[in-house]
């Protein structure tokens, strides 16, 4: 296997902002953990967000990923370790914290209310507002024409700002969400698996917003666990398990088959193949799975 | 000469947006379902008995649905907010009496008295939220919990300090006559009296609808019952909404137990007790979704308005006011089951 994991020493004080060439990361953690009681969610994860790059974290259930963003978004709070943003340590002890540094999150499954039309979920929380004093209104229709703006020039062709955003596809959603996050200035963008729950089709179209969001030069937090999705449109990938980094790299550094390997981790594998064969498992699935040992044998050197 | 004038042709309208009538528009309100079940039972109690449609009777009318509308008005927000308040009724009186027996044991004009109560509601408001969000129980149970114990605390209270179950008489006390004046008066509209509670009613329902439609406020009370944790993710002050909106139906509650006060002058401490229900019920029928998110203030107004003809119309047409809460619980159940017909009807459209 010849795929070389980055130093954290040098990610941390060698590495350079691509815009400003300078060694200060837009967003930055270094030994972050996290503990629930006596659970050990995270433990010493370090990694760092540059505008214009998309960090990828994959990992499996149970990996240590929702943890991870929620400490960045600010819902919870990290225990050791220091985060940074533009060089300045902080800790965030709310959403609002974190949206205000820059940091916006677009959820999985909690990224918009459905009943709402997609005009007031796309401004909820940053309504505009015209008049004075206790006479304070929404600008409702210079908030609708932004929506619809915004919506085309991130290449979402909608039908009517007014219909509740539940109406709309999964995508879709996740579109309007991420369109929001970009226009309300967004520096760093956190993705929380958006092309889980999707077909292939609409994974596609998310991934484009991705490489979109990149293009404008946020920094973008890509979460997913399939490598597949994450590989075309990373720059960096850093791969959890258990609470724990497991890898963290360049993208010129590994290959697709190197990242599902790692992922998939071969001995595990190996280990479900064979209790499948034991269970009397059907035929097929064990051949399937006995295929894919083989395959995560051959690109990384190793026989399990 | 002749100029030729090529008309800008207009946007080609997207092909994917089936254009909607208007009437196609109208049912896609919540409160278009009660509207139906209003003009409905309008014809129906104006068929059966003729004094129904007389001035004097709609004035009537319009004054049984405000003393429920008030109410409705901040049950129907909170509603929409996702919660529910079981305690508005007792506290209606709860106010009251606050006005009542502070202004006659101390001595003062009825004025300070009229105040504290403010103080008195808001707080009942106040903390009804703040336990809420402290504890995350459902609403359900902490209001349970608040009605019970100021039911309790309005006849213990009341008994321990006049020794009665009712509060002392104000009406010779200073300021008892400029408070009715604002509380409890009647406007006389050609010839016919109608009770100022009917103005403040409409008002409140105006004021409600502008909040919810056109201000922030509106927006994150929408948010908040719709979902609060999308709410919170993008930075909505979940807990400042909700429990504002305990303190919206404290302050509704203030208005109508000052009402009561000084529509008379004394206060039944022993009162109050299953109005909230009623509250809830007009703003269920006015189509406010009972798990929150959708519902308008304007479809409160028209519950109450509901509710108003249905009490009123059995005395007129001379049947037995026993039937009353026959006709009360069968017109929720066919409010609702229109409600959710008429919104599956627009959501497919």
């Amino acid at each position: 296997m010849n795929a070389k994991e980055i130093d954290q020493q040098t990610l941390l004080q060698n590495e350079k902002d691509p815009l400003t060439h300078t060694p200060v990361h837009l967003l930055s953690l270094d030994g972050v953990a996290k503990h629930y009681g006596n659970i050990i969610a995270l433990s010493d994860v370090t990694m760092a967000v540059d505008n214009g790059r998309v960090t990828c974290v994959l990992g499996d259930n149970g990996a240590g990923k929702s943890t991870l963003i929620k400490i960045i978004a600010g819902l919870h709070q990290h225990d050791a370790g220091i985060l940074k943003v533009m060089g300045e340590e902080r800790k965030f002890t709310s959403p609002r914290d974190a949206l205000d540094a820059g940091i916006a999150t677009v959820y999985q499954d909690l990224a918009v209310v459905p009943l709402m039309p997609i005009w007031r979920n796309f401004f909820l929380g940053s309504e505009l507002t015209s008049g004075f004093g206790p006479f304070k209104s929404m600008d409702v229709e210079k908030m609708k024409e932004i929506t619809l703006q915004e919506l085309a020039a991130m290449g979402i062709d909608l039908r009517d700002v007014e219909q509740p955003i539940g109406q709309l596809s999964g995508g879709e959603r996740q579109c309007v969400a991420i369109a929001r996050a970009v226009y309300f200035g967004a520096k760093v963008l956190i993705l929380d698996e958006p092309t889980a729950a999707l077909g292939v089709k609409q994974s596609g179209v998310v991934l484009r917003y991705i490489l979109q969001a990149r293009d404008r030069g946020l920094g973008v937090i890509f979460i997913t666990h399939n490598p597949h999705h994450a590989f075309p449109v990373g720059d960096r990938f850093l791969l959890l398990k258990r609470g724990k980094s497991i890898g963290y790299y360049d993208k010129k550094d590994i290959t697709l088959d190197e990242l599902t390997a790692q992922m998939a981790g071969g001995a595990e594998l190996a280990e479900l193949a064979h209790e499948l064969e034991q269970l009397g498992g059907h035929g097929d699935v064990v051949k399937e799975v006995q295929g894919e040992v083989a395959e995560v044998a051959q690109t990384t050197g190793k026989t399990y | 000469m002749t100029i030729t004038q090529t008309k800008p042709k207009p946007a080609a309208p997207d092909e994917r947006v089936a254009k909607r009538s208007l009437f196609q528009k109208l049912l896609g309100r919540p409160e278009v379902g009660a509207l139906v079940g209003a003009i409905v039972l309008f014809v129906f109690f104006a068929l059966v008995s003729p004094t129904f449609t007389q001035p004097n009777a709609l004035a009537t009318i319009l004054y049984g649905s405000s003393t429920i509308g008030i109410m409705a008005v901040g049950v129907s927000l909170l509603m929409i907010g996702g919660e529910f308040d079981l305690s508005t009724g007792v506290a209606v009186i709860s106010s009251a009496l606050t006005a009542s027996m502070f202004s006659w044991y101390f001595s003062t004009n009825v004025w300070v008295g009229v105040a504290l109560a403010l103080v008195v509601s808001l707080s009942i408001g106040f903390i009804n939220g703040w336990i809420l969000m402290k504890t995350k129980l459902p609403s359900f149970i902490v209001t349970l919990a608040t009605f019970l114990m100021l039911t309790g605390l309005n006849l213990g209270l009341t008994r321990l300090i006049g020794g009665s179950v009712s509060s002392p008489s104000i009406a010779a006390m200073d300021g008892f006559a400029s408070a009715r004046a604002v509380f409890a008066s009647s406007v006389s509209i050609g010839g016919v009296e109608v009770k100022i509670t009917v103005f403040i009613w409409f008002a409140l329902v105006a004021v409600a609808t502008w909040v919810l439609m056109r201000t922030r406020v509106g927006n994150w009370i929408f948010a908040v019952g719709g979902d609060a944790n999308a709410a919170r993710a993008v930075g909505v002050p979940v807990k400042a909404t909700k429990i504002g909106l305990f303190m919206a139906v404290g302050f509704c509650g203030w208005i109508l137990g000052m009402h009561n006060l000084f529509a008379f002058d004394t206060v039944q401490s022993g009162e109050g007790v299953g109005n909230e229900f009623l509250y809830i019920i007009a703003a269920v029928i006015g189509g406010c979704l009972l798990t929150g998110g959708y519902g308008s203030a304007i479809g409160g107004a028209i519950g109450a308005f509901i509710f108003g003809m249905a009490n009123k119309g059995i005395v007129y047409a001379q049947w037995n006011p026993d039937w009353f809460k026959f006709f009360l619980g069968l017109m929720l159940l066919l409010a609702t089951i229109v409600n959710l017909i008429v919104k599956r009807r627009a959501e497919l459209k």
